[in-house]
């Protein structure tokens, strides 16, 4: 599992928790995240922006 | 510390002119020159009671009148007199900066006012003996706070902490404006300078064709974003996890509450009140983006926001009143930086005045397109291609600028 950071506000999705209000369930993976989702805090960048933090 | 951004522009260091640039300030040595100004900004929310003041004092009902008179009169004359400021914190105190929590209570105290304003505004329209013109009168008066409750909200609703956000629904419901707190955050910060946002206005787009598109677009943008987030967690709209749903709400039981306190003859005025308020915060989002247009990429996406698209303006006095919203591209490429901190860029174009008197000019609309239309196309170099052109004028537009359609 891996967590993914939004590189303009540091907005991290981690997999492992998922984001229910986002509508994706703890453990739902990144890949199942759409593309042209935009970061539910700063809306400037989108999926494809965000950086991994850690895998394990 | 250099705060480069990705697209390579040294933001801080490049373009602070009157930047210190030394390492060795520090907020002990360093005081922010508009700590206390922004205290300013809750004159706002005391029109109402100025109006009413000014009226006792001279007898004159015209005063009802003095937030229209203060916004769209005083304030191009301040603009005029007290004229621009380029200062930016240096990059070692912003973090503390940020985090000063005085900052923070200056847009809070907004709310409190907002509200004590409004109620005595109910009291005076039930039983304050104004005649028609008087109450309409304090009805703009009245809308003027609530449309600027707007910027106070879009301060709050950009932060993390959820007391924020829910301040900031709170300061919407006034106008019935809760949709904006999505739509802004999610739409406008998303899209902004395309064709796609409802809220970037186009040149050749008068402020009369603007307003209507984006009170329309940007309401069913807010819901389709909230249908799509409910739907992906497999939820249907119509539940009060919608946020554009239970901001409404709130414009609800507000109106509900007033209406029977005060009576049934308050709600015309509460309509007009929240019609004024939301216009207004149209009229100045009309300003932020004129034109502008954000290249796309390869790929077919656009690039990211960048300084050169916002109109960015460093009056003092009304940058003060709306708490560096006119800092506006520093805020769309850094949204979540909090008000104080906002720098000018030398390099993102400049309105030629504060927003108060470009509101006025934007109510004018051939005055506007003569202000404006020329600075649009000096921003591109004399190419009006890659503007961002009303579709519905784009062939006359194209041919003022002796370009074949």
């Amino acid at each position: 599992m891996s967590a993914y950071r939004c590189p303009e506000c540091g907005f991290t999705y981690d997999e492992e928790r998922g984001n229910p209000r986002e509508g994706f369930a703890p453990g739902t993976p990144w890949s199942a995240v759409p593309e042209d989702w935009p970061c539910p805090d700063c809306g400037v960048e989108v999926k494809d922006d965000f950086t991994v933090v850690a895998a394990s | 510390m250099v705060d480069t951004d990705r697209y390579g522009v040294h933001m801080a260091t490049t373009t602070a002119v009157h930047d210190t640039g030394d390492p060795e300030v520090t907020p002990a040595t360093w005081s922010d020159p508009k700590r206390y100004a922004w205290l300013l900004g809750l004159l706002v929310p005391g029109l109402p009671f100025m109006a009413w003041g000014l009226v006792e004092a001279t007898g004159l009902g015209l005063f009802w009148f003095f937030g229209p008179l203060f916004v769209f009169g005083v304030m191009p004359i301040l603009d005029r007199l007290i004229g621009d400021d380029a200062a930016n914190p240096p990059d070692s105190v912003v973090q503390w900066l940020e985090q000063d929590p005085y900052y923070r209570w200056c847009t809070y105290l907004y709310l409190p006012l907002q509200y004590a304003s409004l109620g005595v505004a109910c009291w005076l329209w039930a039983d304050g003996g104004l005649s028609t013109l008087e109450a309409l009168g304090l009805a703009l008066t009245v809308g003027c706070v609530s449309g600027i409750a707007i910027n106070t909200a879009h301060e709050l609703g950009h932060k993390r902490a959820s007391v924020e956000r829910w301040l900031s629904k709170v300061a919407l419901a006034q106008t019935g404006y809760g949709h904006f707190f999505i739509e802004h955050n999610r739409g406008h910060h998303v899209r902004v300078a395309t064709p796609e946002d409802p809220a970037s206005s186009r040149l050749g787009e008068s402020f009369y064709a603007f307003l209507p598109r984006t009170v329309k677009g940007s309401l069913t943008s807010s819901w389709h974003l909230e249908a799509e987030r409910l739907r992906r967690g497999g939820s249907s709209p119509w539940t009060p996890r919608n946020d554009v749903l239970n901001a409404w709400a709130m414009t609800l039981v507000l109106f509900g509450v007033l209406t029977a306190v005060f009576g049934p003859g308050v709600l015309p005025w509460l309509l007009v009140q929240a019609v004024f308020g939301f216009s207004l915060l149209e009229v100045v989002n009309y300003l932020e983006h004129y034109g502008l247009l954000r290249d796309k990429r390869e790929d077919g996406r656009y690039v990211r926001t960048q300084p050169q698209h916002s109109w960015n303006s460093n009056n003092v006095s009304s940058n003060v009143l709306l708490y560096h919203l006119q800092r506006h591209s520093d805020h769309h490429a850094h949204p979540m930086r909090r008000f104080q901190a906002l720098r000018h860029f030398d390099e993102a174009p400049e309105l030629p005045s504060g927003y108060a008197t470009m509101i006025v000019l934007a109510l004018v609309p051939p005055l506007w397109r003569r202000v404006m239309d020329p600075r649009v196309l000096a921003h591109y170099d004399g190419d009006v291609t890659r503007a961002n052109i009303q579709p519905a004028r784009r062939e006359r537009v194209l041919r003022r600028h002796g370009v074949a359609a």
